[in-house]
């Protein structure tokens, strides 16, 4: 286990923070309450379109315990709205108010709070207050609102399309000659990333020295601080925010939220601690949703099977605002700039259109884009292999990226480095025994069942560097994060990141790299994230980042303590530094019997200054350095699932599921299993169970979890996962991000998997989720009844 | 809005008491007013099963009751399952096969599973799948917490 070796990379060894949690030991937002805390309740608003005529507070101020009821309109002078900048051409911006002032613009936007001494009170007080509304029409369907006579999400906008992109590479001019044209509307439907842990807040401030502090359920401490310092007008350094556990977040507690603000603002105002924490009913109302697209996509194929050209438009229905700091594009825009998926695509020409609507703002999710970016691709693909004849493995193969052609620019400008494309389907199929595999479908469809088997092929960009934006004309500086390495007069290590956890076990994985790097056994590094205060400036965990930053900035500084580790033991040990060995948190002299010296008496060294130091040298054993992987690294994976849908009920069940994937160098197999399982499991929801749904007038009908239906176990199969690890070239360390990749390939492979088994009934499904009412529609539609009489 | 009413309790083998309106939810009692909050809260309409605990043996959502109504019972959390520093065997098996991720769920899922294996000792996967179904985790896929339940099931019944 950790012997200090330089052997922990690549152990499967069980997490370092799984201790505190498995004891009840964790330190989520909500397990802290200092003395004299407030609790903060919002007033939200029961329209989707509503201008607030006038709101009668005095009652509810007149409740008991209450310390404060704050509106929109007197929050307006405590805190700047939010705008998601960005330097898009044509990009409308939609402030983002800490509290709604004048105009809702979605079911569950707040326009007021109540500060109280309990929450019990601060609820009581909600049912007080008094709101005049006069409704306004509401848009709720992103086509609708693409109309010139629609009702306006925001007026000052001028058009509810808040932007437009377009790419194009070759000749559509006219469109490329090809054998075969695939036409089809592919439809994701609305999704909710559902963390097990409500987001909530706390914010502190201190009037003496001018320090705001937020604890907060955020991915990304790093720029909450910044968001919280330009829109409450404090310099950014008397701003520090905490993220100590938090329970999940999968991109949706990638963004500032105005209850951060808000709570920010109350606790400055009132100079008393103020909490806020949702309960489930605001999670879904108000946390930002995932998907929500319309693809119009066309694939030109030759007789061989060949890609001739590939075509999609978009549009993206992002809800009532774009979403800070990633803006309303980040998701219809990662639809089409990875359409082409692993695939070469020669000619490619997309459009992607964000379309506000009044329904919750849409924001980054496990996958960003991806997901429905893959079912469609894939489902090009799988019809293009069943109108040819050929076998869709069999065609996905002749269009793969091939090994000699990387690195490979892609026809949206993304450049694949060298990655296992076709050794993930190799290894797919050979795991599946997809022959065998086949032959069984063959004797279970002639007893009559439906059954289906589905790949999901794709590839994504993870750990994105300088050079790629997260979100085109973005300005947060998504491609740098640090680490700082501290060895201490003690021998033990700290080593402290920007990037923080939410779950993915970056402790461990870490912690296992700098152990490594210091030669040193796991159990002496401590590694420390999430508070603004102490980490290193950088912005926190998304967009698959943590291993690829993460992992690339403790090499840096690793390697800088361990140069600087071997110059002093030199020299208390008179020899060269290229004369000694080290492991297990000592360094002795080549084949010098005895001559050996502690970590702890290298560090003790160190601080004791020039007396004990070489010439010149500058005490202390501690770095920080940056890392930037420029590009960012490709990650593909190919997933297969056997399914049956079930004839009766017209539930889909799965009876096989592998995935193999190219991930780069693995530091820990067992988390990333564990990221591989979860991405899918999520992927399965989205595909067969998830859907968040509103009315025409913009009323949330999924706003409890017996509405909004997660997979339970009991719903969910035994992904049997596979690792490739094509170290990556172009990353430190040769890693690759593995947090979102689960969540990519598995509606795709499911959505193929049911029109696989609804083949001999004729029917190609192109809408997600796939729920048994949808599937059942599908049929009667189609004029199958009922599947079990629909076959002869 | 009710005085509130003394509640005593036994938690964790240790007796507690403490002052609550009639309103207040077992689990806001537990996490604030004895400071036990390893019982998380995640949906407050008894569907997510993080909150559960065991009282007076059997599992409950602690979201789903009111702390009066607990007056009187022997309630365990999971600051109650390891003994003198030493993890229960379901502690060690979700370790060992990664039954969990952000540990958000876990006082939960650990608390049903307990209550689970006290009442069927040898169960197979389709049964704790079923049993399962009462907490949700979005972490994980279930599949480590699966296995962990048989380890631990194995394990605890050939202890001595």
């Amino acid at each position: 286990m950790a012997t200090g070796d330089g052997k922990l990379v690549g152990a499967r060894m069980r997490r370092v923070e799984d201790r505190r949690f498995l004891t009840g030991r964790g330190t989520y937002v909500a397990d802290y309450l200092p003395a004299r805390t407030l609790h903060a309740a919002f007033l939200r608003a029961e329209h989707a379109h509503a201008k607030i005529l006038a709101i009668d507070a005095a009652a509810a101020r007149a409740s008991a315990g209450v310390v404060a009821v704050v509106t929109g309109a007197e929050m307006a002078p405590l805190a700047r709205a939010m705008v998601a900048a960005s330097t898009m051409p044509g990009y409308k911006v939609t402030p983002i108010p800490a509290l709604a002032a004048g105009i809702v613009r979605y079911v569950g936007e707040a326009l007021a709070a109540v500060v109280a001494e309990s929450r019990y009170l601060a609820e009581d007080a909600l049912e007080r207050i008094g709101v005049e509304y006069e409704p306004l029409e509401a848009v709720t369907d992103a086509s609708a609102a693409l109309a010139a006579d629609a009702p306006l999400v925001h007026e000052e906008a001028g058009s509810n399309l808040l932007v437009t992109r377009e790419f194009a590479c070759g000749s559509f001019d006219p469109p490329p000659p090809a054998d075969l044209v695939i036409k089809e509307r592919f439809r994701f439907h609305r999704h909710a990333a559902i963390a097990i842990e409500p987001r909530g807040c706390l914010a502190e401030y201190n009037p003496g020295s001018g320090e705001l502090t937020l604890h907060s359920s955020t991915q990304c401490p790093g720029l909450v601080r910044s968001a919280l310092a330009l829109h409450l007008d404090l310099p950014e350094h008397l701003v520090r925010v905490v993220a100590a556990d938090v329970g999940g977040g999968f991109g949706a507690k990638s963004s500032t939220y105005p209850e951060e603000v808000a709570v920010a603002a109350l606790a400055r105002m009132l100079e008393r601690p103020v909490r806020w924490v949702s309960d489930r009913r605001e999670d879904l109302l108000t946390t930002s949703q995932g998907w929500d697209e319309i693809i119009d996509a066309e694939l030109r194929v030759n007789h061989d099977g060949t890609i001739v050209a590939l075509s999609a438009d978009v549009i993206g229905d992002i809800g009532a605002y774009s979403v800070y700091p990633w803006t309303a594009v980040i998701e219809p825009i990662q639809v089409v700039s990875f359409m082409p998926g692993p695939y070469r695509v020669p000619n490619y020409r997309a459009r992607a259109r964000a379309v506000a609507t009044n329904k919750a703002p849409t924001g980054p999710y496990r996958g960003v884009g991806r997901p429905p970016a893959a079912f469609a691709m894939e489902g090009l693909i799988d019809r293009a292999a069943r109108r040819l004849g050929i076998d869709p493995v069999e065609l996905r193969m002749r269009n793969f990226v091939r090994a000699e052609e990387f690195p490979y620019k892609t026809a949206t400008g993304i450049v694949w480095d060298r990655a296992g494309f076709i050794e993930c389907m190799k290894k797919t199929c050979e795991a599946l025994d997809y022959p065998a595999a086949r032959a069984e479908q063959e004797r279970m469809r002639a007893a009559g069942r439906l059954i289906g088997i589905g790949f999901g092929s794709y590839a994504e960009l993870t750990g994105i560097g300088s050079a790629t934006p997260a979100a085109p004309g973005m300005r947060v500086p998504a491609g740098t994060e640090a680490a700082t390495i501290r060895v201490d007069p003690s021998g033990t290590v700290s080593a402290i990141f920007g990037v923080a956890s939410h779950g993915q076990g970056l402790e461990t994985a870490l912690g296992q790299v700098v152990a490594d790097e210091l030669e040193v056994p796991l159990e002496d590094v401590r590694v420390r994230f999430g508070d603004t205060a102490f980490t290193p400036y950088g912005t926190g965990s998304y967009a698959s980042r943590g291993a690829v930053l993460g992992g690339g900035a403790a090499i840096l500084a690793g390697r800088v303590i361990r140069d600087k580790t071997r110059r002093i033991a030199a020299h208390l040990l008179e020899t060269e530094p290229a004369a000694l060995e080290a492991g297990g948190g000592e360094l002795w002299v080549r084949g010098g019997a005895g001559r050996r010296i502690k970590l702890r008496d290298i560090a003790q060294a160190a601080y004791a200054g020039a007396k004990r130091l070489p010439r010149g040298m500058e005490p202390g054993l501690e770095a920080t350095v940056f890392y930037d992987p420029y590009y960012g690294t490709a990650t593909p994976a190919t997933h297969a699932v056997m399914l049956e849908v079930d004839r009766e009920t017209c539930a889909v069940r799965i009876l096989r599921y592998v995935v193999a994937d190219d991930c780069g160098r693995v530091i820990n197999p067992l988390i990333v299993d564990g990221q591989i399982e979860g991405g899918v499991a999520q992927g399965v929801g989205g595909a067969l169970l998830e859907e968040i749904r509103y009315d025409e007038a913009g009323q949330l009908l999924t706003g409890s979890l017996m509405d909004y239906l997660v997979p339970g176990a009991p719903e969910l199969p035994n992904v049997e996962t596979h690792h490739l690890e094509a170290e990556s070239q172009v990353t430190l360390g040769g890693f690759r991000g593995a947090g979102e990749s689960g969540t990519i390939g598995a509606p795709a492979a499911i959505a193929n998997g049911i029109a696989d088994a609804l083949a001999p009934l004729g029917l190609e499904p192109a809408e997600l989720p796939l729920t048994p009412e949808r599937i059942f529609q599908l049929c009667a539609r189609s004029g199958v009844y009922r599947l079990a009489t629909g076959l002869a | 809005m009710a005085e509130p009413r003394k509640i005593r309790m036994t938690v964790n083998g240790q007796a507690r008491e403490g002052w609550a309106e009639p309103r207040r939810l077992l689990a806001d009692f537990l996490r604030e007013d004895l400071g036990l909050t390893g019982t998380h809260i995640g949906c407050e309409h008894g569907i997510c099963g993080a909150c559960t605990v065991l009282l007076n043996g059997e599992a409950a959502r602690s979201c789903l009751m009111l702390a009066v109504q607990a007056d009187g019972a022997e309630l365990m959390t999971i600051e109650g399952l390891a003994r003198g520093g030493v993890l229960h065997p379901l502690q060690e098996a979700f370790w060992e096969h990664h039954g969990l991720q952000c540990g958000f769920c876990t006082p939960g899922m650990l608390m049903a599973a307990y209550d689970f294996l006290r009442v069927n000792p040898d169960p197979t996967e389709e049964e704790i799948r079923e049993a399962l179904s009462a907490v949700l985790c979005r972490c994980t896929g279930y599949q480590g917490i699966v296995r962990a339940v048989k380890a631990a099931a194995d394990r605890m019944r050939s202890a001595p």
